[in-house]
């Protein structure tokens, strides 16, 4: 199992959700995860329903069995601040740097800075040691930037190595990539049975392979339940009405004749059934472009009462059953 | 909660009126803005007006049934367009309107060592921003060259709906910006000589960035602002520019959302930061709302029917389902309103009475349920000797859990609908139904088009 576990997915498709899903479910039995943050939007707060959080490592969760979660979100600014300080020993220096705006200036001048930034702290997570010699954090989870920009995130050295060709970044953004390309480090990602979400993810997975960085597992989210199999749905086209109807009156839903309240069921029940088969038919179309994908599949079902705090728990559940910790 | 009349949005107006001169649809990602900006642009169109969309990231179908799946950064004529208005479209490429604002405003050589400076290269392909800062641009060109009336705009996918207001100056202000003039004024005044005029601040500061970066990627950034510079105007400039036309009373703002959590709550942040930028806002497009023509049947008592067809059909295999009817509750009633004696008006629901609204898709069901139940009863009463009760009987529990799982869907999507009500009840709002599949052709955008300016709410009003 790899100790870096970086999620990423389309926008709207969950993905923040499934990393703090994978952290909850990497945390059993006295095991510690570590879920960071790289967009500085606060959306593990909100999922954890905790008030912001700030730059430090922080516990939000504990896990079923004791183990325990812990959430970091990162500030690009206050990271570059950080690794100067560590380099060249500013001090009060380095608040002149960021009243000038220099901070802001080196992370945006830079893409690839900003980014080396960013992966480079959860690397330093990802090696970090106790004093007993354990690793501080037995997994760290990346809610990581979305799927069409992810490669170019993780491929910081490719990145960088065009800006920065020697100094310290340069150094830093070579030791990240040793950590993101070995088998210590799993890329997943998320996304929908949707035709959008289905392509992207085909399209970032090619890319991931192409930079050589380890695609780990499709995690497919808010899969709806197959409430009518391929019998039900030939069935429903054929099935006479008036026999529907008699059905529906059979369980107490008022009469069956023409007018009655149970044969006024039928035609809006067939027509949502017309509907999921239309659904069914392009969900069934787009399981069969990610199975071309040939790598683990995982399924999670959509929560009929929206997404709270046990609904996540009961995805971490899920994950853990379908073996992805 | 009823919807009130006034607060539906209606948009045949807006995109009829001559002055209505640029419709702008933000909204968070995968909300459906593309297909929102597409449809728009394509009824208004319909209706006579010469339109332009400008896509920034259509999905490949959507884009090719449009005829511009290939990048060449000008609006296409759309074929197939009906009516006398005309629509054009096209996709963004960012780093091609990047070049062109340097090609049309450096000479050849100035233009050529841009193009191929590193820094140059790095920032138009992957600033996060340049996409936002270039759609605006490309709006401000469109807009510039007069040739259409009405300028439909799709905005990036941002990580977050506020950006694309941000970012346009935040690049601005950052290429031309203090802190980038003081480090470029070295390259421009000659090398050393320069840095007499700093501070001691800023040569500390250059030294530090040159340590980080290596010093080449310090160089190119001020090879490259003088370049810039020389060229044409501040950056900050022509994003103001922007900012004002997006303020301008012929601009109107739809922000586009789904009726989910996340998404709502965007938008709702997105709605006051309109206010708070002096943007003229339109209303709310909700994408995705879900319906249903039995709205009035609960899914609690949906769910314990599907329950009772389950155990007659396992104490009692193949028993007719027609044995279990109680003819005493069989009440035809000519107009076909419910008017049973012996079973409730409703089906005892925890949720407040449905009202007597048609479903969205049937002009009048009882009408047409009747002419088609009628042509089904004697086409397939035949198949009807052939299969068994008991599969009907799998077949109907399994319709009413497919309508439990709808109505759950809706009243969720109904409580959420309402606590955006309940803190924005100025908004109007224009529902759209939700479709089973993906939009990818002209008679798809049509549909969400007319779903779009329709008059009365979809939904039957709970």
């Amino acid at each position: 199992m790899s100790r870096l576990q970086v999620v990423s997915g389309k926008g709207g498709t969950g993905k923040t959700t499934v990393a703090a899903a994978l952290a909850l479910a990497l945390a059993t039995e006295g095991k510690r995860a570590l879920l960071v943050e790289v967009e500085g939007r606060q959306g593990i707060a909100q999922l954890f329903e905790t008030e912001a959080l700030p730059y430090e490592e922080r516990k939000i969760a504990v896990a079923p069995g004791g183990g325990e979660v812990y959430a970091l979100a990162i500030d690009p600014e206050l990271a570059l601040l950080d690794y100067l300080q560590m380099f060249y020993k500013l001090g009060g220096a380095g608040r002149a740097l960021k009243k000038l705006g220099a901070i802001d200036f080196a992370t945006t001048i830079a893409p690839g800075l900003r980014d080396v930034l960013l992966t480079g702290k959860a690397c330093e997570a990802v090696r970090r040691k106790e004093k007993s010699g354990r690793f501080t954090y037995d997994y760290v989870v990346m809610d990581a930037p979305p799927t069409g920009r992810i490669t170019r995130f993780l491929n910081v050295n490719d990145e960088v190595a065009g800006l920065a060709k020697i100094g310290p970044i340069h150094n830093q953004a070579q030791a990240v990539m040793r950590v993101l390309k070995s088998p210590e480090t799993a890329v997943h990602l998320v996304t929908l049975l949707e035709e959008m979400p289905v392509q992207e993810t085909a399209d970032g997975i090619a890319e991931l392979r192409a930079a050589k960085l380890p695609v780990g597992r499709i995690i497919v989210n808010m899969v709806r339940p197959a409430l009518l199999d391929d019998t039900d749905l030939a069935l429903a086209e054929t099935a006479p009405r008036t026999a529907i109807a008699k059905s529906l009156s059979a369980a107490g839903l008022g009469g069956a004749r023409r007018g009655g309240l149970a044969e006024r069921l039928v035609g809006p029940l067939l027509q949502q059934a017309g509907e999921y088969a239309e659904r069914y038919a392009l969900e069934t179309e787009q399981r069969s472009v990610l199975a071309e994908q040939d790598l683990p599949l995982h399924e999670l079902p959509l929560l009929s009462e929206g997404l709270d705090l046990a609904g996540l728990y009961e995805l971490a559940a899920q994950l853990r059953k379908q073996g992805m910790s | 909660m009823s919807l009130d009349p006034a607060r539906v949005l209606d948009l045949d107006p807006l995109l009829d009126d001559p002055k209505t001169r640029i419709v702008v649809c933000c909204g968070s990602g995968g909300v459906g803005k593309t297909t929102t900006a597409a449809a728009l642009g394509l009824r208004a169109a319909e209706r006579g007006r010469k339109v332009v969309v400008l896509t920034i990231d259509p999905a490949r179908r959507l884009a090719q049934s449009m005829g511009i799946d290939s990048l060449d950064n000008t609006p296409r004529r759309v074929k197939g367009v009906e009516g006398s208005g005309e629509l054009h479209a096209m996709m963004l490429d960012m780093k091609r309107t990047f070049d062109e604002i340097v090609e049309a405003h450096a000479d050849g050589d100035r233009a050529a060592a841009i193009l191929n400076n590193p820094f140059y290269q790095s920032l138009s392909a992957g600033f996060a921003g340049t996409q936002e800062y270039m759609a605006m641009e490309k709006l401000g060109q469109l807009r510039a060259r007069d040739e259409w009336d009405l300028i439909v705009v799709d905005t990036p996918p941002s990580r977050s709906a506020l950006d694309f207001l941000d970012a346009p100056k935040r690049l601005g202000s950052f290429l031309d910006g203090r802190l980038i003039r003081l480090l470029t004024a070295p390259a421009k005044l000659g090398g050393r000589a320069g840095m007499k005029f700093l501070s001691v601040g800023m040569s500390m500061m250059t030294g530090t960035l040159g340590k980080l970066l290596g010093g080449q990627l310090l160089k190119d950034v001020q090879t490259f602002v003088a370049a810039m510079d020389t060229t044409f105007g501040g950056f900050r400039t022509r994003a103001d520019a922007t900012y004002k036309l997006l303020q301008a009373p012929g601009t109107a703002f739809l922000v586009v959302a789904a009726p989910e959590r996340d998404a709502l709550r965007e938008a709702a942040y997105f709605v006051q930061r309109l206010a708070a930028e002096d943007m003229p806002f339109a209303g709310l497009v909700l994408n995705r709302v879900h319906g249903s023509g039995a709205a009035r049947l609960s899914a609690e008592r949906a769910l314990a029917a599907a329950e009772d067809l389950d155990s007659v059909d396992a104490e009692n295999p193949g028993s007719a389902a027609a044995e279990n009817l109680d003819e005493a509750r069989i009440v035809d009633q000519a107009d076909g309103k419910a008017g049973l004696r012996n079973s409730p008006d409703t089906y005892g629901s925890s949720e407040s009475p449905a009202s007597e609204t048609p479903a969205p898709d049937e002009g009048s069901p009882a009408a047409t349920d009747r002419t088609a139940a009628t042509d089904r009863t004697t086409a397939t009463d035949k198949a009807a000797a052939t299969d068994p009760e008991r599969s009907i009987d799998q077949l109907t529990a399994g319709l009413l859990r497919l309508h439990a799982e709808r109505m759950q869907l809706l009243s969720r999507e109904q409580r959420t609908r309402d606590r955006f009500a309940a803190r924005h009840p100025e908004v109007p709002v224009a529902e759209v139904a939700a479709l089973p599949g993906d939009v990818h052709d002209l008679a798809g955008l049509r549909d969400i088009g007319n779903r779009l300016a329709a008059h009365r709410p979809e939904l039957p009003e709970s």
